[in-house]
């Protein structure tokens, strides 16, 4: 359960938040809007990337300010560049640096990484250097990454940018087979058009909240277009 | 938390190869090889000390003669785990501009054989250095980075930043050449090859921005947790 309680951010004399209050329960909810909406901040707020000006974030009741490591343990976060998001050389070990902290064992260290490959399409994969991989294959290494540690809430911040669409397919796939809480920003508005509920941010202001049809329609007539 | 297996086995991508460097393509310094060979078998720390016992000797014993006995030894080296002369041609191209301004002058200030003697000891030293992290993945360095730094935590040294600052250093590679060669071209999209400016400006920008998204990774993936 994520929990915005009057919350703020300002970025020096430029608001990007305003007063947002509201309670994000359901397992998929998309988060749309304009270039500098606010929306990326926004979901940054959830683990602790940014902090509020006012008001505050709850996860499951932890406020990600004063327990950062809690709430990231809980909390997984997915970029749109994966470039930034891979450190190790090579695919396996991108992955076992997400474990560094598990206390595996080898042969369970290499269990996990296989089976998480295999989930995210990239099994054989497993020596290859990350940097050879295409940007589709990058980000589903870096969705890899993110779900072998077993987060609760994976937040995604436009995660199929740069991609293109058998990657996008293959991502929202992926994200439709996950059983925890799903949080997608995006401009790509099929992606969270099957979700439980979507947020329309403008100006750092929720403008519409609902339905995912009634608000894609909303944000469509808002931007001008049919 | 569960996630079905071959959630998307249809989606297996091909390989695409970013770069048109043959060489980088066929061994890109620092990247891993997996093989079955010896000195892949061989622990990391073995292989370190073997590095660091080599090019101590050849510093030493710095010589023609040496060099062409360490370049034997690198050839059998790299041959042993299955590697071409390509293979270790690519791990010593970097170096092709430092040789061709030390040759001459080393030759000139103390004749061709404190030039072979001096220029190759630094191929070979970059070459069996090459043959160790062809053949030793990174974590596995780490982890006896990690190991032989402990004994700094009395002194507040902590050896986890320090072999993640290695892993960076060596990640950052291939993206920085992947980030000039975009400038490159998008200046030469623009009819600005000459221009200083415009190679520098989009570099340090774009290399600025990297590295804010890199940092806002690490915070996501705990590394200060």
């Amino acid at each position: 359960m994520i929990t915005f309680e009057h919350l703020s951010h300002r970025f020096g004399d430029r608001p990007v938040l305003s007063d947002i209050t509201c309670r994000l329960a359901e397992q998929r909810i998309g988060i749309i809007g304009a270039n500098g909406s606010g929306k990326s901040t926004f979901v940054r707020m959830i683990n602790g990337l940014a902090t509020p000006t006012e008001g505050r974030v709850l996860v499951d009741d932890l406020d990600p300010a004063r327990h950062g490591r809690e709430v990231r343990r809980r909390v997984s976060f997915l970029f749109s560049d994966p470039d930034a998001q891979i450190i190790m050389p090579t695919v396996g070990e991108d992955i076992a640096f997400s474990l560094r902290r598990h206390k595996l064992t080898a042969d369970q260290l290499d269990q996990r990484t296989a089976a998480i490959l295999d989930t995210v399409g990239l099994s054989g994969y497993v020596e290859h250097p990350a940097h050879l991989l295409s940007s589709g294959q990058k980000q589903l290494l870096a969705v890899a990454t993110v779900l072998v540690t077993e987060p609760d809430i994976l937040i995604a911040d436009e995660p199929t940018t740069l991609l293109d669409l058998r990657h996008t397919r293959a991502i929202c796939e992926l994200f439709a087979t996950l059983t925890q809480q799903l949080v997608v920003v995006t401009h790509d508005l099929n992606v969270v058009a099957d979700f439980e509920r979507v947020l329309v941010i403008d100006e750092g202001r929720i403008v519409a909240d609902g339905d995912p049809g009634e608000c894609i329609d909303f944000y469509r007539r808002s931007m001008g277009v049919r | 938390m569960a996630i079905p297996a071959n959630a998307l086995t249809s989606i297996v991508a091909r390989w695409e190869f970013a770069d048109g460097n043959p060489l980088m393509g066929a061994a890109m310094i620092g990247v891993y090889r997996p093989g079955a060979s010896i000195l892949h078998r061989l622990p990391a720390g073995v292989k370190l000390l073997g590095l660091l016992v080599f090019t101590t000797a050849v510093l030493i014993w710095r010589s023609p003669i040496t060099v062409a006995i360490g370049l034997f030894v690198v050839a059998v080296g790299y041959l042993s785990a299955g590697y071409s002369p390509r293979v270790l041609l690519a791990q010593v191209w970097p170096l092709r501009w430092i040789v061709i301004l030390l040759v001459p002058f080393q030759w000139w200030l103390g004749g061709w054989r404190s030039a072979v003697a001096i220029v190759g000891t630094l191929i070979l030293a970059v070459a069996a250095a090459g043959l160790v992290s062809l053949t030793t993945r990174i974590v596995d360095l780490l982890a006896v980075l990690d190991r032989v730094l402990s004994p700094l935590r009395r002194v507040g040294v902590d050896p986890e930043r320090i072999s993640l600052l290695i892993a960076l250093s060596i990640r950052v590679v291939p993206v920085m050449l992947e980030l000039v060669d975009t400038v490159r071209e998008a200046r030469r999209a623009r009819g600005a090859e000459r221009s200083l400016r415009a190679f520098a400006t989009p570099v340090v920008v774009r290399t600025v921005g990297y590295s804010q998204r890199l940092g806002d990774a690490l915070i996501a993936r705990g590394i200060d947790d």
